[in-house]
């Protein structure tokens, strides 16, 4: 990893994970297993800390003031003091310093951690194609030809490319453990890159509200080493099926609570057809659609 | 004949909504009874509803708020206890397709329904006594602003019993609000009922805009305005900014749903990020328009109950100013994650962390006011006291929210909703509930009890930390909002917590009633006859409580900040004017009342498409509003001798009562 290190922030961001795992729960984001997740995490404690400096102060105050100079008791009275300059400029000029300070910080960590931004590795990234769905998640992975549902693996420390898209209403691609999210939409692709530092499997979600199926949107990330990578794919290679255009729109219609689906081959441009077919106004994925391209309508019970 | 209405649009099958809808019937019917019992159906229609008197609309917005607020707090029950109950196995008692609706409903009551009309009531009530006006500029205008707001809310409560509320979230995001994803009618109610309540509020906006501006009483400048009044003032330059973004963009979307329109479609070009862009244009400053009267009260009642002159006024009035400004440039901090850039990024998250400045300076003059001040821990204090220090926190966690960085994992987390219910409870309406403890007697003519008073605001507060604290920790471990299952089992007992919570806030709600309740069968022993309880130092309390209709026999000449608290200070406060002169005043007038009727019909219509009776209720309240301005038969005069009575029965009450 060479991204710019901040020992004094993580050790920070350390301290502030340990005091919540005393706790015994499980913080997914203050005890992230990625690179990017420890970047989010570290942003959330210092901001937090240097906030605090302000906030503190200000609570004491608030329970302070007001019992100190209640009615009754013989403290100190100026009615009519409206103003001083040196006080007004003390009242500005702390949380004036403090946001300028954030704003900086802000700056520079919204860059390094634009969700665009290949990780620097030694190992070259591997490209997953992310398609939010009725309610699953399908991951193509176009290098290797293979597609599965519900359930992608990565290597440990190789960073992943994904590029992530819906072929339904907008959702939110989300791993808490590994860090930031992207929204998936329909008709466009958006980048976002993460790595795993440590093996394990880590629950995956949709962060945006979809409809009737949403809680059940899950995926698991597994995220092993490199030959528990490999046998992971030869295993979804002999799988048996593929996914074509008619699979997929048996796979598009709308399930909750879909189970893990493993697919050997993909048609070629697979995702990129999902993508154009918006442009177009048609494509070879739609014939499964209603004039609008919506699921039919539910009917109550 | 009835478009797409069948009686199969009536879930009888679901026990919980028939039975809140046979409560809500017959608590309808209870009260119609006890008007005809009481004989007051006159006296509500000339009293009330036909009002043009900005005092008493601000009484019905509040009324309107208070139960609204019942049925808004009714859904985040049933959301907690039902995430509570559906860990693991268990699937809830609430399937999805009414989950869903309820945290719609929930979010769009809670903003639309609650907070707008409680910040449209205050101010209607407060405003124009501060600035020394007999009315507001248009009080029809005003009268048709309540009853559109009115009729919004009339058609989210009939989507309870008659089809369905929309399963969006309060946001209604497309497409998935399309036609495509959402063939039901419950996008339609929040389309036509926001499209009608928000008419209401921009006419408010722009009513209370010309009204601060051309009617303030004479020597009053602009910046020895009240501060309640400023925020008034900035919070309807929002409103009329900001609210016909949202007209444009709910017409798009019904464009969209009705007339195969593809402004947000995902096909054929359209765009749903434009959606969401135009939708938070509007919501950002809504959450201002929402927040801004509140710190006005909270600069009034702190001035007030530590009998001190507001620290830095000058100021105060410029961090409001900034943050109205500022509330224009912050927007796309609500989607981060949609994929901008990261200068598009940053430069939102910055501009965001500017608002924290003018912001921290108000937190700091407020409490500089209590310092070296004489403070009376009332209720209004002690709500003001509970909002510094929650609000502290929530503005902390909103500036966090402001860094893209930790946005991108805390965006759309239970840490945001914990983040927006802790200003937007411990902010606006912590502010509003002072509000209503500290103008109360203004409005009626006696006080609230204190001791229910005080015992409210101790639940509110402590049920608001446990239940909303327990969603932070939430967000950090994952937890998205809205979520109709939870698949861990680790979270249930936070959830736990967080139901506790909501009861100890039920608690506060019901004593919220229950101090109104009691205040009011014991007005007798609680009358404040002077019409200055507590010591007041703007001019609404130098009038009779209840006020006059008229408002103030001889409008005041006013030189400085806290102009009554200087007349005090000379000794002028009883001494009655030398003459008194005729009074120009506004009739009341029903057309208000029935234009909203005929929206009301008219949205009802538009969502289940009974074409006819939607252009019946459109021709109605179009021609009915043709023919109020032909009416000429609009004010009347008051004749001094009767100004002279009513002036002098109030001298002598008052004067009764030693100070």
């Amino acid at each position: 990893m060479t991204r710019p290190k901040r020992n004094w922030l993580r050790h920070l961001a350390f301290a502030g994970a340990a005091v919540a795992l005393l706790g015994g729960c499980d913080f997914a984001l203050l005890d992230p297993r990625g690179e990017i997740g420890v970047q989010n995490r570290a942003l959330i404690v210092s901001s937090t800390l240097w906030m605090l400096v302000v906030v503190l102060p200000v609570i004491v105050m608030a329970l302070l003031f007001p019992w100190w100079f209640r009615a009754g008791r013989q403290a100190k009275y100026t009615p009519d003091w409206e103003s001083e300059q040196r006080l007004e400029a003390v009242v500005w000029g702390i949380p004036f310093v403090i946001v300028t300070f954030m704003a900086v910080g802000a700056w520079t960590s919204t860059h390094e951690l634009d969700p665009k931004r290949p990780i620097e590795s030694d190992h070259p990234p591997i490209k997953v194609e992310v398609v939010a769905l009725d309610w699953k998640w399908l991951f193509v992975y176009p290098e290797l030809g293979i597609a599965s549902v519900n359930e992608m693996a990565m290597p440990v420390n190789v960073p992943v490319a994904f590029s992530v898209t819906s072929d339904s209403v907008m959702n939110s691609f989300f791993i808490p453990r590994l860090g930031s999210q992207i929204y998936a939409m329909a008709g466009m692709t958006n980048r976002l890159h993460l790595i795993a530092d440590k093996s394990g499997e880590y629950p995956g979600i949709s962060a945006n509200y979809s409809g009737r199926g949403f809680s059940g949107m899950r995926f698991t990330a597994r995220a092993m080493p490199q030959e528990g990578f490999d046998a992971w794919v030869a295993a979804v290679r002999a799988s048996g099926r593929g996914l074509d255009w008619e699979s997929y729109a048996a796979l598009a219609a709308p399930s909750e609570s879909h189970p893990v689906e493993h697919y050997a081959s993909v048609v070629p441009g697979f995702y990129e057809s999902l993508i154009d077919k918006y442009r177009a106004g048609t494509g070879p994925g739609a014939p499964h659609r209603a004039p609008h391209g919506g699921h039919p309508v539910e009917t109550k019970e | 004949m009835f478009g797409k209405l069948t009686l199969d649009a009536i879930p009888f099958h679901d026990p919980i909504i028939m039975g809140a809808g046979a409560g809500v019937m017959l608590g309808g019917l209870a009260l119609a009874a006890l008007v005809t019992r009481l004989g007051r159906w006159r006296w509500l229609w000339t009293e009330y509803i036909t009002s043009v008197d900005h005092k008493k609309i601000g009484i019905m917005y509040i009324v309107l708020a208070l139960v609204m607020l019942l049925r808004g707090f009714a859904d985040a029950v049933m959301m907690r206890t039902h995430q509570m109950i559906a860990v693991g196995e268990n699937t809830g008692y609430l399937p999805p397709e009414h989950y869903d609706q309820v945290f719609t409903a929930h979010g769009v009551i809670m903003i639309f329904f609650v907070a707008m009309p409680f910040v449209a009531g205050l101010t209607n009530l407060i405003v124009p006594l501060q600035i020394g006006a007999r009315d507001v500029a248009y009080p029809f205008l005003n009268s048709l602003s309540f009853w559109l707001t009115a009729s919004g809310a009339a058609l989210v409560n009939v989507s309870l019993v008659v089809g369905e509320f929309a399963k969006t979230g309060w946001a209604a995001y497309p497409p998935l609000s399309g036609i495509a994803y959402s063939p039901d009618v419950g996008v339609d109610y929040y389309i036509w009922s926001l499209q009608i309540a928000g008419l209401g509020s921009l006419l408010t906006g722009v009513n209370f805009f010309v009204t601060i501006l051309r009617m303030r009483a004479p020597g009053m400048k602009l910046m020895e305005m009240p501060i309640f009044t400023w925020s008034a003032l900035c919070t309807n330059v929002l409103i009329i900014a900001a609210f016909p973004i949202l007209t444009v963009t709910l017409a798009l979307l019904g464009m969209d749903r009705y007339l195969d329109a593809h402004f947000f479609t995902n096909d054929l070009g359209g765009s749903q990020m434009m959606y969401v862009n135009l939708f938070w244009a509007w919501g950002h400053p809504e959450v201002y328009i929402l927040i801004l009267p509140a710190f006005g009260i909270f600069s009034e009642v702190t001035a007030t109950f530590s009998e001190k002159r507001l620290f830095g006024y000058r100021f105060m009035v410029w961090a409001l100013v900034g943050i109205t400004v500022l509330s224009f440039v912050v927007w796309l901090h609500h989607f981060f994650t949609m994929g901008a850039g990261a200068n598009v990024n940053a430069f939102f998250g910055i501009s965001t962390m500017f608002i924290a400045i003018p912001t921290g300076v108000k937190v700091f003059n407020w409490l500089f006011t209590m310092y070296r001040g004489r403070l009376h821990f009332t209720p209004p204090l002690l709500w003001t006291i509970g909002f510094i220090v929650t609000f502290a926190i929530g503005g902390m966690t909103g500036v966090l929210l402001a860094m893209p960085g930790a946005d991108f994992v805390l965006h759309n987390s239970l840490f945001l909703v914990a983040h927006f219910h802790n200003v937007i409870i411990g902010g606006a309406l912590f502010g509003y509930l002072a509000g209503l403890n500290y103008w109360f007697p203004k409005a009626f003519g006696f006080t609230l009890d204190e001791r229910l008073g005080k015992a409210s605001f101790w639940c509110w507060l402590v049920g608001f930390y446990i239940a909303f604290m327990p969603l932070y920790a939430l967000g950090l471990m994952g937890m998205t909002r809205r979520l109709n299952h939870i698949a861990d089992p680790a979270w249930q007992p936070w959830l736990i917590a967080a139901s506790v919570g909501t009861a100890i806030i039920g608690l506060g709600v019901v004593l919220t009633v229950v101090q109104l309740v009691v205040s009011i069968r014991n007005r007798a022993q609680r009358l404040d006859l002077t019409g200055d309880p507590w010591n007041g130092r703007t001019l609404e309390w130098s009038m009779a409580s209840p006020p006059p209709f008229y408002n103030f026999a001889r409008i005041p000449e006013v030189y400085g900040i806290d102009s009554w608290n200087a007349s005090k200070a000379r000794g002028e406060q009883i001494s009655p004017p030398a003459d008194y002169a005729d009074i120009h005043m506004p009739r009341n007038t029903a057309v208000g009342f029935v234009i909203s009727g005929f929206l009301t019909a008219f949205g009802f219509a538009m969502v289940w498409h009974i074409w006819w009776l939607a252009i019946a209720g459109a021709l109605g309240a179009v021609a009915s509003f043709v023919w109020r301005a032909f009416d000429r038969d609009v004010d009347y005069m008051v004749p001094a001798a009767e100004v002279r009575r009513i002036e002098e029965a109030h001298l002598v009450r008052a004067g009764g009562e030693a100070r």
